[in-house]
């Protein structure tokens, strides 16, 4: 006798709590959609055997489109004798348009898609930034994949590889973007669309572009590459609206809100007009936020790009930090001047980095110093808080082989292998 | 005969972004000249020649029927030109020409969709979640009902913006901690060292999980004649990397496992630079369907941050201005030795000054 579970048999009294209440219900959206897609409602069966038992009923596996490394998840359940149509239900990455903007058009291409090919659910967004496509099995898989790339979709990162990119809003519609998220996303993403497919990194790389300090696009802590938009003249400041903003709301509030709050105490108020010292401004946003009527971005835009974020596994939570305090991102030029810098790091981290160890590790590992050694690229002291008071140095001009005049070649990395061996190459 | 294509062209890259963008964002592409937020949830972006694009934003539950989906697309091809975005926080950002569709729009939000309209400015932005139980392999609890039933209790929160500033919260269903950095975060503590089965161990994966182990506690071993490995106890501090290589390193316990809760997380490098949240409560239940104790202590924490910050002060900002033992006396948390870190660069979180607020 079969445990298979009739239709009829699936009862869901813990997630049925979760109708309950006044934010969207994805219980109620699923229950609806299982009318039409019975699968969805083993899903929610298995579901609420997770509640009851707080246990998880997925198993991972892997499957990939012809040509492809990635941009599948491959799950099965471990209860399939109670939910057969779980069997396989993978998830399908898809890459998604910069900065999340859609036409309908193209959405309801997703849903066809979506419910000719999978179970119909989809998810906006997926952490990295990816369309999730949910719910098919492993010929739905391979269908969906290819009706999506015929339709010009293409499949998103997983694994040790680029990852799908991520963007702010930035010059469609916000007035502090200092270069083109949008646009440099798409660049980066087409140039290396085979590193996105393909993993052959020692683990995964993210990018994630924000316009200005405010950060919208959360990289500092969830990309390995930020890539931040910034100035290097002077705020603009119209003072006509200076006097606006005091007027209404005040002398005090300026001081107490803005003047007052400036990470570097660069700015003054004076006869009911602001002066900034623009050469002390870090460019963190906050006054522009605040008077962004008065204030704005200055003209001689870039970006600041910075390295090494990453969350919790398995050292711990890294932050980005600076890289290249400035450079121009404007002209076809300046995106390969940066994709260039991209492929020397990969080549480095590549050719020194251990299995699952990110780039931040890897920095933390041989030094930001061996780093930019092997990246080429010249120390700043924008790159760190304040330079090192420990005074264990390993001056390589004073230590051999350097003292004997030989030439420096590559710079030296210490690998540990997993075996314990140390080997120097 | 017409043969068919074996398989679909490839390496397609980015869809064009160009053919998406509102009419109007297309027209004044970086030339945007200010903004206001009109009302909870709706915002007015002015470019520089006058044109004026009204948004219009709505908390969504991320896992959405293409029923659903289908639903948004009527909504946005009625008022907003066949065009709309997401946020990095799982909002729908409707985009309008026309100042007078906002009323009718956001009424057929609410009673079609049934979604919130809010979530900017100085309010709670819809809860950034991972999987879960609906579809990881390794969760410990769930996201999307976890954050149901939050988003239930902060809804005041979302619509209306009467908080000292923006408040980021995010969820986390095992400790590889998908969810981000965030002002709150609410993440999953495993309390074992994971329980091996040794007959399913994929001989060919066992260097790489002995690798991944950050604190070396993994070894390799024979069991009863197979190649399998060990954890050293006293070692492993149970934060399941090797379960996130190896499906038969079983790191969950649903007895065990707990929920713990992180503040002050932030990513923008505004006033004060990005900083990483820190532990302020831990050992909640993990309690579905409704997880009541986390909503609790959120509420807790948010009491007392919107009564003791400053306008514009993040959470972390507002704790690192009062101090800390402020912080556990407003909230009741006690403070115990748990909360002291032990890994890595430890000592640089410790107090090297004779400040103390007494
Ligand atoms: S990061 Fe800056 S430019 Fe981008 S959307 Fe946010 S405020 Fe605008
Ligand atoms: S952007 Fe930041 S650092 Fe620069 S003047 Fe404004 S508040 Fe000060
Ligand atoms: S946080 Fe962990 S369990 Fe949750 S979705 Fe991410 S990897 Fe899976
Ligand atoms: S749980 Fe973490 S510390 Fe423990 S054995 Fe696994 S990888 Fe090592």
């Amino acid at each position: 006798m079969s445990d298979t579970k009739e239709p009829e048999e699936i009862q869901t009294p813990l997630l049925d709590e979760l109708e309950k209440g006044p934010w969207p219900s994805f219980v109620t959206d699923l229950k609806d959609l299982s009318e039409k897609k019975p699968a969805v409602k083993q899903l929610l069966g298995q579901l609420e055997e997770s509640y009851e038992t707080r246990t998880d009923h997925w198993l991972g596996t892997v499957i990939n489109l012809d040509g492809y490394g990635g941009g599948v998840i491959g799950r099965y359940s471990d209860v399939v004798d109670k939910f057969p149509a779980m069997a396989r239900f993978n998830t399908i990455r898809i890459l998604e348009p910069s900065a999340w903007v859609y036409s309908t058009a193209a959405l309801r291409e997703l849903c066809d898609i979506s419910e000719k090919h999978s179970a119909g659910i989809l998810q906006f967004h997926g952490m990295t930034g990816d369309i999730l496509m949910l719910g098919s099995d492993n010929e739905q898989t391979f269908e969906a994949g290819e009706e999506l790339m015929e339709k010009g979709w293409d499949l998103g990162g997983s694994g040790a590889a680029m990852r799908t990119l991520a963007c702010c809003v930035g010059p469609a519609r916000c007035e502090m973007s200092c270069f083109d998220t949008l646009g440099l996303t798409k660049y980066i993403t087409d140039t290396f669309i085979s590193e996105l497919h393909r993993p052959e990194f020692p683990y995964k790389y993210k990018f994630k572009l924000s316009g200005c300090a405010n950060d919208c696009a959360c990289s500092m802590q969830r990309s390995d590459m930020p890539i931040i938009g910034t100035w290097r003249d002077g705020i603009q400041v119209d003072q006509e609206e200076v006097a606006r903003f005091i007027d209404e709301r005040g002398e005090r509030s300026v001081m107490n809100t803005v003047i007052a709050r400036c990470p570097t105490q660069c700015m003054t108020l004076k006869d009911r007009k602001i002066i900034i010292d623009d050469d002390n401004c870090v460019h963190c946003m906050h006054c522009i936020n605040v008077m962004h009527r008065a204030l704005s971005i200055g003209r001689d835009r870039g970006v600041t790009i910075l390295i090494g974020g990453k969350r919790s596994l398995k050292i711990g939570d890294t932050m980005s930090s600076v890289l290249v305090p400035f450079m121009k991102m404007e002209s076809e030029e300046d995106w390969e001047r940066l994709t260039d810098l991209v492929r020397r790091i990969w080549d480095f981290w590549g050719e020194h980095g251990m299995e699952h160890e990110r780039v931040g590790e890897f920095i933390d590992r041989v030094g930001l110093g061996t780093f930019l050694d092997g990246i080429g690229l010249e120390p700043d002291p924008q790159m760190v808080n304040q330079p090192r008071s420990n005074p264990y140095i390993k001056f390589e001009e004073y230590t051999r082989p350097r003292m004997a005049g030989e030439e420096k070649k590559a710079p030296s990395v210490l690998n540990k292998e997993p075996d314990g061996e140390e080997t120097i190459s | 005969m017409t043969t068919t294509k074996k398989t679909a062209p490839r390496d397609n890259g980015a869809p064009e972004f160009k053919k998406f963008l509102h009419p109007l964002m297309a027209k004044n592409y970086g030339k945007w000249k200010y903004h206001e937020r009109l009302r909870p949830g709706v915002l007015v972006h002015v470019a520089e020649s006058g044109d004026a694009l009204y948004t219009v934003r709505a908390g969504s539950p991320r896992t959405m029927s293409v029923d659903t989906v289908r639903k948004i697309c009527t909504i946005a091809d009625k008022y907003c030109q066949g065009h709309l975005r997401f946020t990095s926080r799982c909002n729908i950002e409707f985009l309008l020409a026309r100042e007078e569709d906002i009323d009718p729009l956001i009424r057929e939000v609410r009673d079609i969709l049934g979604f919130p309209v809010g979530g900017t400015g100085p309010s709670i932005s819809n809860v950034i979640h991972t999987q879960g139980w609906l579809h990881c392999n390794l969760p410990g609890t769930d996201a999307a009902g976890a954050v149901k039933a939050l988003m239930d209790t902060l809804y005041e929160d979302f619509v209306n913006e009467r908080l000292p500033q923006r408040v980021k919260i995010s969820t986390s269903c095992c400790q590889i901690n998908c969810g981000g950095q965030s002002d709150i975060a609410i993440n999953l503590q495993h309390h074992k060292p994971p329980k091996i089965d040794h007959g399913k161990m994929q001989i060919c994966e066992l260097p790489k999980v002995v690798a991944i182990c950050p604190v070396a506690a993994v070894r390799p071993r024979r069991v009863e004649g197979r190649d399998s490995l060990e954890v050293i106890e006293e070692k492993c501090m149970y934060c399941g990397a090797c379960h996130g290589q190896c499906p038969s390193m079983e790191i969950r316990d649903a007895e065990a496992d707990t929920l713990s809760i992180w503040v002050g997380g932030k990513s923008a490098s505004t006033r004060s630079g990005p900083s990483f949240m820190k532990l302020a409560t831990y050992g909640l239940p993990n309690n579905p369907p409704r997880w009541p104790e986390v909503s609790e202590a959120v509420c807790r924490i948010l009491d007392a941050y919107k009564a003791g910050a400053k306008p514009y002060e993040r959470v972390g900002e507002w704790i690192d201005r009062v101090g800390w033992k402020r912080f556990f006396e407003v909230t009741g948390f006690p403070f115990t030795k748990y909360h002291i870190d032990n890994y890595r660069f430890a000592r640089t979180t410790f107090n090297t000054s004779s400040q103390v607020r007494l």
